[in-house]
């Protein structure tokens, strides 16, 4: 953004707002990992911290709501910095729906009861999650520092994860059809990987957010995607 | 991966009720300069008002707008060692040409000023002795023209049963109606507005920013603000002044939500000197 604004109050509330972004980020990439990690973990104390968490991220999204339009009643922003204004409410919302899917994640470990725990899904899993956290982490970056085509790395990065996604979704399908006993525990997880799957769409998101700020303007490109499950089937017998 | 070339809407081009079809030229600047004297005050200024729109002028003061508004209707004459150069043409009269009958010009070209400036005589009079000016016209066609100016302004239904009262007797915001439907009842083309707002209270000021929307149906607006919520508010298009250039003309909502030179953003964003 550069140089400053006469009024030097108006520099300090953007700041603040940057500021508050940042710290709901973190606390999102935080739950992330370790809800994926109380699953694997079957760590019911972890989980609950988890679900605890998001009550955190979602006051937090409330503050920088309010923050955001008192700055929009008091200064009038116009230009690059309505649109920063605009961009930490939208930044905000995404990070809030994070909290709400790695909070979804930590709620299932409890109903993970069963033994089963097939390794090849745990660590496809894990793939996933540490390629979804980095992601959140990049465009969290890109935001704070204004870099473009950091994000715009993360925008067209999504494609990988949603094919980790679409083999999960085919495997947990085999072994859903090899024992019914599996039923339960394979829908939890495949809930548990679409939730991984779906935050980060949100970091994309965000990256559509960071292009918006900087650029005054919205991408109309298609963003690559290569989640299949809503194709994906398995006949019995193949 | 870094490539960030990726096909993009503008935040405002392409949304269909913002980004009106061309207008017909109704003013044409081209390569106009301004001399106070010794200063230079307009430097090779080009734009043009399109007809039935609203354009407005904002800058720091001193970047030359009111200056480039005095001229559409050659103000600056009424003091000397002023001179234009370049080209004026408000449809196919040239502005600047010195045989040019400047009260017609004046006639067609309006101008409301920064202080409401009602006549010393009543409302009905304010309205009248404008018209009287150009036309000679019976009395009950004379009603007809004043009441149709005062609705014209905003101002009919607050003043029909005191016609006769002074204009002076009217509030800050009445009077400045007053003066925009003194402007309206000679039938102008044109009407620039300097700064009409700024000694106004926020009531009034929103009647006349409605009453300006409403007047470009029938008339071209130019208006000088230094209130860019204003600007962003009533225009249709709007032209960053600075140092006597124009650095940036565009659609409003182009130049308030993401324009294109440094200069522009750093003034309307508040980061000026």
């Amino acid at each position: 953004m550069g140089s400053e604004h006469t009024a030097k109050a108006f520099d300090s509330d953007l700041q603040e707002l940057t500021r508050l972004v940042a710290e709901m980020g973190g606390l999102a990439e935080r739950m992330i990992v370790e809800s994926v990690d109380a699953l694997i973990r079957r760590d019911v104390v972890l989980s609950k911290r988890v679900v605890a968490a998001d009550a955190e991220i979602d006051s937090l999204q409330h503050v920088i709501e309010e923050r955001a339009v008192l700055t929009i009643a008091r200064r009038q922003p116009m230009a690059v910095d309505l649109r920063e204004i605009v961009g930490a409410m939208r930044v905000a919302i995404d990070i809030e729906r994070i909290g709400d899917l790695a909070k979804n994640i930590g709620k299932r470990v409890a109903a993970l009861e069963s033994d089963f725990q097939p390794l090849k899904l745990i660590r496809g899993l894990e793939h996933m999650t540490d390629l979804v956290q980095s992601q959140v982490k990049s465009v969290l970056d890109a935001y704070a520092a204004h870099d473009l085509p950091a994000a715009m790395t993360v925008w067209k990065g999504d494609e990988e994860v949603d094919a980790i996604c679409t083999s999960l979704f085919r495997e947990l399908l085999t072994y859903m059809m090899e024992d019914p006993r599996n039923i339960s525990f394979c829908i939890h997880l495949m809930f548990c990987a679409k939730n991984i799957e779906r935050i980060g769409d949100h970091a994309t998101n965000i990256a559509e957010t960071v292009f918006y700020m900087i650029e005054g303007q919205q991408i109309l490109d298609k963003r690559p995607k290569g989640d299949m499950t809503t194709f994906a089937t398995t006949v019995p017998g193949n | 991966m870094n490539d960030i070339s990726v096909s993009v809407s503008s935040a405002t081009g392409s949304v269909p009720p913002v980004a009106l079809p061309e207008a017909t030229a109704k003013v044409t600047v081209r390569g106009l300069n301004f001399y106070y004297g010794e200063h230079h005050a307009l430097k090779n200024i080009n734009l043009t008002l399109g007809a039935n729109r609203v354009t407005a002028f904002i800058g720091p003061s001193g970047c030359g707008k009111s200056t480039l508004l005095r001229i559409f209707n050659r103000m600056y004459d009424l003091y000397p060692g002023q001179r234009a150069t370049g080209q004026l043409m408000l449809d196919q009269t040239n502005v600047l040409d010195p045989k040019l009958d400047l009260n017609l010009l004046r006639a067609r070209v309006g101008m409301v000023f920064q202080k409401p400036t009602p006549f010393p005589m009543t409302i009905y009079e304010n309205i009248a002795f404008g018209i009287r000016l150009y036309e000679k016209i019976s009395r009950s066609e004379m009603d007809g023209r004043v009441e149709k100016a005062l609705r014209g302004g905003a101002l009919w239904n607050e003043v029909k049963d005191k016609l006769n009262a002074s204009g002076l007797s009217l509030s800050g915001g009445q009077q400045q109606r007053l003066c925009i439907a003194r402007t309206v009842a000679v039938r102008p083309e044109v009407i620039l507005f300097d700064e009409p707002c700024s000694a106004l209270d926020p009531i009034s000021t929103a009647k006349i920013e409605e009453l300006i929307q409403e007047l470009a149906e029938d008339y071209t607006i130019a208006i000088v603000t230094h209130n860019m919520q204003q600007a962003a508010r009533v225009s249709d298009k709007t032209a960053f002044m600075y140092l006597g250039e124009l650095i940036e003309f565009d659609e409003t909502s182009k130049i308030f939500t993401s324009p294109s030179d440094r200069r522009t953003q750093d003034y309307i964003t508040g980061r000026f000197g």
